[in-house]
């Protein structure tokens, strides 16, 4: 006789209420949750509603995507503007038959800056792409063995602004890690030389700097010596953003524990293999989120080239709001140049703040 | 000292001694080619331009001006316009910035997600681009002066600026002053009073009401005891144009709106990561002790944020102070821009250049200064 055990089976657990599920209980707790935040919703939503559709009346609905300027009648954007004056924006007064060299340098930065974000290639590998990358560009942009030169004056547009941002980049964080390495030596020549260079460059702005580049070095050359504009302007900003980036470098070189050093010491290794093979490594580690937070503000700085006279990325995009024919679409214009400034920054921010996440210790 | 610790010194000493010669070394030369330069080209040297007459014509000053006023005078007015416009964006900032930080944080999804989408469009644009873009929207989209919008009360906001009236001070405005300022030693007085009050008592009159009709109440008692010492002058529609009361140009109000934008985007992530960093048990047992959540902010959360956040937000005045610099780009007339105008005029760079960085140097200097003393305020005193 076989004695049926019951088995307990529970009864299907009842759903919960309907105040603590779904839409209903997203929508009470993200954006009704009391008085104060509905009436905010409320009112955002109401802003929402006056100020989206006639943004995307503008922006899409009346746009004018294509033609001539007489096709625009300021109902709404005149991307059209934008197209035509597209390459002027993007390599500047650039020969059009020769176009096909920034477009190849720009594949080649594309290739190597792909390379970086992955995170999938050597060290070593990318140290060495990136200058080679450097020259390769200079060559293919500048000319010279085999290729016609195009004058350095008609670089420009985003071409010289991705340019100036990139050289700025790989002179500006050795020349900042020295100055660093400086400020923290205990050679009191050393050390005052550096810290007032950094304390001098970070207390002014920028402009001033760059006039001093494009007005005062002159004078203070050789007469007979003449170096153009553009370079001027580069070491302007590379000695300008090393002062910076050397401040963030002393963070990550306050930041290696003692016992790193006391390590290295006691290994016998001398004072130069120790800053090189073990501070530098770990300091450059903890700091290279703010590092290229640095570098996105390189980036968004050289727009103010176009205050001395070099016309960059912004200044075409200005230059281009001045044509007689095109007069009074500078807005689309600015809209064009700031999406495309936007994509590029808020990537290198989101490449930053991956490497946060990464870790120190992975990579 | 004995040899062997001169030994160990010398490459050290050798390199000090090399740098700081070398350092000399290229001065000297600087300073030479500069010589030379300044002969070859015929400019000349020294700050005696100050004291000529410049001729420069500027638009927005906050002193009376001419072009027939020197150049000294005119790189006043610049200093002042710098001083002004800063001083104005990062009062303006730091409202709009706590703002938006607060809003990052809110529990409201569409307030948290506006502020974000606010905080990553204005922080990865360059400021540049934004002051021309307000600049070119004021320009197209604001109404032409006969047209103008009048929000309220003889205010005009068209095309070519705003246009407020001007206040005109007539006899007796003095005692209005004086009663103002009688009100706010008062008021001072009395908060600190009423503080010592609650700290030994528990019990205080409510010192911030008091306060507040102090220095409202009694300068307004003044100016009609005195008989309405004051009368303004109103701007009119006169032709294409308006004429009297005072005017803020449009590239006045572009760098003021580019400036506060910019600048409150960091500042509110700094008070965001300031609110985040107060410990959630601060907030649980403020919420256990009854408050509100309205007093729970102003007076948990928010005071132990600036502990975190004022470091940072020092060096973002500090940025804001340079950043005005880009007024030159807009045509507002700062210290940069008339600086500008008087290289192009007698090419003496280095002694203009020198002027600003002098300037910006002892404005940023004050504004640490300060913040240093307001950040050693309102740390924890360790007991």
């Amino acid at each position: 006789m076989s004695s049926q055990v019951k088995k307990f089976i529970p009864s299907p657990s009842s759903p919960p209420p309907i105040a603590a599920r779904g839409v209903v209980h997203g929508l009470r707790t993200n954006l009704f949750s009391n008085l104060f935040n509905s009436v905010l919703t409320v009112l955002v939503v109401l802003l929402m509603i006056k100020t989206v559709p006639p943004l995307v009346d503008w922006a899409f609905t009346h746009a004018v995507w294509s033609g001539g300027p007489e096709m625009c009648d300021g109902s709404g954007a005149c991307w059209a503007f934008v197209i035509d004056k597209a390459r002027i924006m993007l390599i500047g007064t650039y020969p059009m038959e020769q176009a096909w060299r920034p477009l190849a340098a720009s594949i080649l930065f594309a290739g190597v800056v792909a390379a970086t974000v992955s995170g999938r290639c050597k060290k070593r590998t990318l140290t060495t792409a990136w200058p080679v990358f450097f020259v390769a560009a200079l060559w293919l942009i500048g000319g010279g063995a085999g290729l016609s030169e195009v004058d350095q004056s008609m670089w420009g547009g985003l071409m010289l602004s991705l340019g100036l941002a990139t050289i700025g980049i790989l002179f500006s964080v050795p020349f900042g890690i020295l100055l660093a390495l400086g400020r923290q030596s205990r050679m009191v020549g050393v050390s005052s030389v550096c810290v007032g260079f950094i304390e001098l460059v970070r207390g002014v702005p920028l402009i001033t700097i760059l006039f001093m580049a494009s007005v005062m070095m002159p004078l203070f050359l050789p007469v007979n010596l003449q170096i153009n504009n553009l370079l001027r302007v580069q070491v302007g900003i590379i000695l300008f953003s090393s002062a910076y980036i050397a401040e963030v470098v002393r963070g990550g070189l306050q930041a290696v524990s003692s016992g790193q050093l006391d390590a290295a010491k006691a290994l016998g290794l001398s004072r130069w293999m120790i800053t090189l093979l073990v501070v530098l490594p770990q300091a450059l580690r903890y700091v290279l989120p703010a590092l290229i937070g640095r570098c996105i503000a390189l980036f968004k700085d050289t727009s103010l080239v176009i205050i001395v006279g070099l016309l960059d990325f912004l200044g075409m995009t200005k230059a281009a709001s001045q044509d007689q024919l095109w007069l009074g679409h500078d807005v689309e214009g600015y809209v064009f140049c700031a999406v495309i400034y936007w994509c590029i920054c808020f990537g290198m921010s989101r490449y930053g703040r991956s490497l946060e996440k990464r870790g120190p210790q992975t990579n | 000292m004995n040899t062997s610790k001169l030994r160990e010194q010398l490459p050290a000493i050798l390199t000090q001694v090399l740098l700081v010669g070398a350092i000399l070394y290229v001065a000297l030369q600087l300073f030479h080619n500069t010589q030379a330069n300044l002969e070859a080209r015929n400019i000349a040297s020294g700050f005696r331009f100050l004291s000529v007459e410049g001729g420069l014509p500027i638009n927005d000053s906050l002193l009376a001006y001419s072009p027939a006023d020197t150049y000294g005078r005119a790189f006043t007015i610049g200093i002042l316009n710098t001083l002004f416009v800063s001083a104005l964006s990062i009062m303006l900032a730091t409202i709009l910035g706590v703002l938006v930080g607060v809003a990052r944080v809110s529990s409201n999804w569409l307030v948290a997600r506006l502020a974000a989408v606010y905080v990553e469009v204005l922080r990865n644009v360059p400021l540049l681009l934004t002051l021309f873009f307000c600049y070119s929207t004021l320009l197209a989209f604001l109404p032409s002066p006969r047209k103008s919008l009048a929000p309220f009360g003889g205010i005009f906001i068209n095309n070519r600026g705003v246009f407020i009236p001007r206040p005109l001070f007539q006899e007796g405005i003095g005692w209005v002053f004086l009663a103002l300022g009688a009100a706010i030693v008062a008021s001072v007085v009395l908060v600190r009073v009423s503080k010592r009050m609650r700290d030994e008592t528990g019990n205080a009159p409510p010192s911030g009401w008091i306060s507040l009709g102090l220095i409202l109440g009694l300068p307004a008692a003044v100016y009609f005891f005195t008989g309405q010492p004051l009368e303004f002058d109103a701007p009119v529609l006169s032709g294409f144009n308006f004429k009297g009361g005072m005017i803020l140009r449009p590239e006045f109000t572009a760098l003021l709106i580019g400036l506060v934008m910019y600048t409150a985007a960091f500042i509110g992530e700094n008070v965001r990561s300031g609110i985040q960093s107060v410990d959630k048990g601060q907030l649980e047992a403020a919420k256990a002790l009854g408050l509100k959540s309205g007093v729970i902010m102003r007076k948990v959360i928010l005071p132990q944020t600036l502990r975190v956040c004022i470091p940072t937000t020092t060096n973002d005045y500090t940025s804001l102070v340079k950043n005005s610099s880009l007024a030159v780009a807009i045509g507002y007339p700062d210290m940069v821009s008339i600086g500008g105008t008087i290289i192009g005029q007698n090419d003496q760079a280095i002694e203009v250049i020198g002027m600003w960085m002098a300037v910006y140097l002892s404005i940023n200097l004050i504004v640490s200064l300060v913040m240093n003393w307001l950040n050693a305020k309102v740390q924890l005193v360790e007991r």
